[in-house]
């Protein structure tokens, strides 16, 4: 590849020209293509090896940060090259699908599992794995909204009916309001589910972003107010006590957008890992070691932990935990061998 | 005479706006609210737009002329489509440049890589660019804005390096500086050419203008969901992202600039025997340069407005980790690399603002030394800076030299400091805020929004169709009657009215608070300058920056929202009162006192109607501010467009929506543009200014 390809590329496209007679329209895009794809070969003259970075995306949220570092100091450990980008939630799976992303190392069943199983079904995505962490995302109380008992019966979702007036808020009309994460994360399900199950007394409000609902727990407990928000596990609020409302059981098709009457709450989820199809050809080994990676929810929050609670900065979090676990991730990258 | 004239006319006016409001109530009221009803709600006739784009553009990126690429990777031919093979080499172009830039600054092995390959880099552990050191990029910036302008400039640019080094972030504002440099440049090339295509040829003008007016009113989200589709993820795209957000307000600029050039300049050019080009570039574009340049002030301000937004589809840098240190509530952090932003921002701008403004001494003779005087400094510094950052590397403790890079998130730090006073804000006042934010939402919020989302779609047609016929004719009603239709169409209606809710409320405390004071500081040159020094600093904080103190005192409310929009939105209407006011002539002050008036009539008969179109544009900037911090309001929590902008950032087949959302926000913010203008051009007339 270079130079010499290229100029291979316009001789042939030369000599097309005396051989056919083809449109000037039609030759005009030939001539436009081959300059592009002459410029991409240019611009990226190395591939075909192993030693091309591996691409990590980082979100938002703090675990999932730092286990992108120790994930890539793994992989750094095992002679790759490593690069990490920044990614919207949602739409990492189709960057991946595209190959602008190697992994994705958090796919939460609930959250993401549509978008991975869409971007799956396009083709570009394969499943590497599934973690030992079980995850749960559900709305819920804090701790002390239990331990004061402002509502008698909670974590059961029976005894929401009581209390709307506990979780009412002066925008809610003298409804109960449970405050969600936003819309993009899971839809009308909370609304629906609500709207079987609790009725008209009980309003669903979406939040902007994760950090409004860190705001508003933090804001409710200096209150002494009750507050049901959206929350999931394993995650950084584990350390002071959350308790998710015990909705009735989950079982497949029980959703209104699967057909069902919407009276079931979330299933326990898997926590899985993705990976782009060229993955395992373009670097064997990290894909094997990538494919055997599990941590459990005490690994996940003892990552969180160090920059949530201790306020280490992300990287230096993963290169202490990495220093901490050797006896963890150690076996992980001698498995191909 | 001519008095009672206009008397008349303006008790015309009113009768005519009284008869308008008496239908428009009447409508409300008597309206029936039910689907099927046509005067209550629009069928969504154009719902299915966001699926035709988004088929259009899945056919674009995936099926159209399919060309057979070799992938090495996977040692096999695959078929790609030729328009995503095209905007992939763009990007990657783009990807090249950026990185180039960041590796002088930062160092690293990606340039190498690419006139090598990943293995040679590998296996060749010396093959590694070492970034400059943080000490030399200090001096050197401080050497520049000496060269330039002098000693003032030279202290602004070394000491916001060196609060950028030593508080631990050189290494994302270097990223995020490597972003600007590479975008800043290519949107001023953009907007400067299209510029001179709209002068030199009106029909480009034509196309341009509409096309202008709807980027320019667009909130930044919606360029991100396109700007990934094509580009893919990554500091690319945030960057191509970047440059179709700062290019309009250049492309406005320049083509203003060209047309303000005397004709009597234009002609001595010609009589001087200049051709085209020169005449273009010797003559017209120095001679609006004035205009220019603040073309070139926006588009840094634009550029690092985008650093936070562009981190959203993978731009690295201060953005990204500034949006992390919100998520984890830190306010402390997130206000001290705000502060990196705002520094990187002013001095950028004062720098390319000095540099332009430079006159080239074409006349004194000097010699070799002193003509290179600054360049051999220059290398004398890196010099000096290289040797000492390698003697600092055999003192450095773990790993960590100083001398030359002062490692991210290891530096002084603030933060407990700003913590500190946040959380002694929200101890003090938490429960009186927390009364007057229920106070509000109960009383005022509720209320109206209920009353928006009652309001019959034929009412609403008819009150700014109707307003729109007294202002500017029956032109403008049509015109506004076109956007508002557009936007009836769509399922979204109900959205959009939410959103002209918060932003109708934002905008009237706004303005008035920004009337106010910018009326009262305007009584005196101290006050002026101080407060359009404020000003200048509000507007260059990243809007997100808002979005978490207010959470923090008022939760997920509207209340939130809506204190983050009136922060920002009260900026132009501040600036343009002041600037209206300012700029009222002396002389007629003078005439004023000596006739014997008060300070107060002297501001309401005299100042105030003199200033008046020149307030009424600072209006007009307060409701695009406005709209935009609604739209970015939606991180908070909001149940209007944004909050469906937001969510097309994340559906597969986001585009479609993102666009037409983005759209609908656009032709709100036109149609208010629409009727502010006309009555300004119209108030102008009748002043004769």
């Amino acid at each position: 590849m270079g130079w010499g390809k290229v100029v291979s590329d316009w001789a042939e496209i030369l000599i097309m020209e005396d051989k056919m007679k083809i449109g000037i329209l039609r030759r005009c895009v030939i001539l436009l293509a081959v300059f592009f794809v002459s410029l991409t070969s240019l611009v990226n003259v190395a591939k075909a090896d192993s030693s091309e970075p591996i691409v990590i995306p980082t979100h938002n949220w703090s675990s999932q940060v730092v286990m992108a570092y120790v994930i890539g100091g793994i992989f750094e450990s095992m002679g790759n090259n490593v690069e990490y980008v920044p990614a919207d939630t949602q739409a990492v799976y189709e960057a991946i699908r595209n190959g602008d992303v190697t992994i994705s190392h958090e796919v939460w069943q609930s959250t993401f599992g549509k978008s991975f199983y869409t971007a799956m079904a396009k083709g570009g995505i394969i499943d590497a794995g599934t973690h030992e962490a079980m995850t749960l995302e559900e709305v819920g109380v804090p701790q002390w909204v239990i331990d004061q008992d402002l509502c008698p019966g909670l974590p059961n979702w029976e005894a929401l009916k009581n209390c709307k007036d506990v979780f009412a808020t002066a925008d809610s009309g003298g409804k109960g309001r449970i405050l969600e994460g936003p819309q993009s994360w899971h839809g009308q399900e909370y609304p629906d589910r609500v709207e079987a199950l609790l009725g008209d007394d009980w309003v669903v409000k979406f939040a902007g972003s994760a950090d409004a609902l860190w705001a508003e727990l933090a804001s409710a407990k200096k209150e002494g107010r009750g507050t049901i928000t959206f929350n999931w596990t394993p995650n950084f609020t584990d350390a002071d006590g959350f308790a998710f409302i015990e909705w009735p059981p989950y079982y497949p098709g029980c959703r209104k957008q699967d057909g069902g009457d919407s009276k079931c709450g979330s299933p326990k989820g898997w926590l899985k890992k993705a990976a782009n199809y060229k993955f395992p050809k373009t670097h064997p080994a990290a894909y094997t070691a990538f494919s055997q990676m599990s941590f459990n929810a005490g690994q996940i929050g003892s990552m969180a932990k160090l920059v949530d609670i201790e306020g280490l900065s992300h990287q230096d979090a993963a290169k202490k935990w990495l220093a901490d676990n050797e006896a963890v991730w150690k076996p992980f990258t001698k498995a191909g061998m | 005479m001519r008095d009672s004239k206009i008397s008349t006319k303006f008790n015309a006016k009113v009768v005519q706006f009284a008869i308008l409001l008496t239908v428009f109530f009447a409508l409300y009221f008597f309206v029936e609210p039910s689907e099927n009803n046509l005067l209550w709600r629009l069928p969504p006739l154009i719902a299915g737009l966001p699926f035709l784009i988004n088929d259009f553009v899945s056919y674009l990126m995936y099926d159209f002329m399919p060309v057979e690429i070799y992938d090495a990777d996977i040692d096999d031919y695959e078929k790609s489509p030729l328009i995503k093979e095209i905007t992939r080499s763009i990007s990657s172009a783009v990807l090249f440049c950026i990185q180039f830039v960041r590796e002088i600054l930062v160092g690293g092995v990606k340039t190498i890589v690419s006139f090598t390959s990943w293995d040679f880099v590998s296996e060749n552990k010396w093959a590694y660019w070492p970034g400059l050191p943080w000490t030399f990029v200090c001096s050197a910036t401080m050497l520049l804005g000496y060269s330039l302008q002098g000693v003032r400039l030279a202290c602004l640019s070394g000491l916001a390096t060196l609060y950028i080094a030593i508080f631990g972030q050189w290494e994302p504002a270097m990223q995020t500086v490597s972003l600007v440099l590479i975008a800043a440049p290519v949107s001023f090339l953009i907007g400067l050419s299209f510029g001179v295509l709209a002068y030199k040829s009106s029909t480009a003008e034509g196309v341009l203008a509409p096309l202008l007016n709807v980027a320019q009113t667009m909130p930044q989200f919606s360029y991100l969901v396109p700007a990934m589709v094509f580009f893919g993820v990554g500091d690319h795209a945030g960057a191509i992202a970047t440059i179709i957000f700062a290019t309009p307000p250049m492309i406005r600029l320049t083509l203003l600039g060209l047309k303000k050039v005397p004709p009597e300049v234009i002609e001595s050019g010609l009589m001087s025997g200049c051709s085209d080009l020169q005449l273009m570039f010797r003559v017209l574009i120095p001679t609006a340069r004035r205009d220019i340049l603040i073309g070139v002030n926006q588009v840094i301000m634009q550029c690092l407005a985008m650093a936070v937004i562009a981190s959203f589809i993978g731009a690295k840098g201060l953005g990204f980790n500034l949006l992390l240190a919100l998520n984890s509530l830190k306010v402390g952090k997130a206000l001290e690399l705000g502060i990196c932003i705002v520094l990187i921002a002013v001095v950028l701008d004062k720098l390319s603002l000095a540099w332009a403004n430079k006159q080239v001494d074409y006349f004194s003779k000097m010699d070799f030394v002193s003509r290179h005087s600054y360049k051999l400094i220059l290398i004398g510094l890196l010099l000096i800076w290289s040797i000492i950052a390698y003697l600092g590397s055999f003192f450095a403790q773990d790993g960590f030299n100083y001398l030359y890079m002062i490692p991210h998130n290891k530096g002084i730090t603030t933060e407990h400091f700003w913590q500190a006073g946040v959380d002694w804000i929200l101890d003090t006042f938490f429960f009186g805020l927390k009364a007057f934010s229920d106070f509000l939402i109960i009383n005022v919020l509720v209320p109206m929004k209920t009353a928006y989302l009652g309001m019959p779609v034929v009412a609403t047609f008819v009150l700014v169709m109707g307003v729109g016929y007294l202002i500017g004719g029956f032109k403008s009603a049509i015109i506004v009657g076109g956007f508002l239709a557009f936007i009836a169409l769509t399922e979204w209606w109900d959205r959009a009215l939410i959103t002209a809710y918060m932003t109708t409320f934002g905008v009237m405390i706004s303005a008035i608070i920004g009337i106010t004071v910018g009326s009262l500081c305007a009584q005196s040159q101290f006050a002026s300058k101080s407060i359009l020094l404020v000003c200048d600093t509000f507007q260059t904080f990243p809007s997100f920056i808002y979005l978490i103190p207010v959470i923090m005192l008022f939760g997920v409310t509207d209340t939130s929202v809506l204190t983050a929009v009136i922060v920002y939105a009260t900026i132009p209407a501040t600036r343009y009162t002041v600037e209206g006011l300012r700029s009222v002539p002396e002389s007629l002050h003078d005439a004023a006192s000596m006739s014997g008036v008060t300070k107060l009539q002297r501001w309401m008969k005299i100042e105030l109607p003199l200033a008046f179109p020149h307030i009424m544009l600072g209006v007009n900037q307060t409701i695009v501010f406005a709209l935009f911090m609604v739209i970015i309001g939606a991180l908070i929590g909001t149940d209007d467009l944004g909050q469906y902008i937001l969510k097309a950032l994340s559906d597969k087949n986001g585009i479609g929506n993102g666009l037409s959302l983005g759209l609908c926000v656009a032709f709100i913010g036109l149609a208010a543009d629409h009727l502010i203008r006309t009555w300004a051009e119209k108030k102008k007339r009748e002043l004769r200014l």
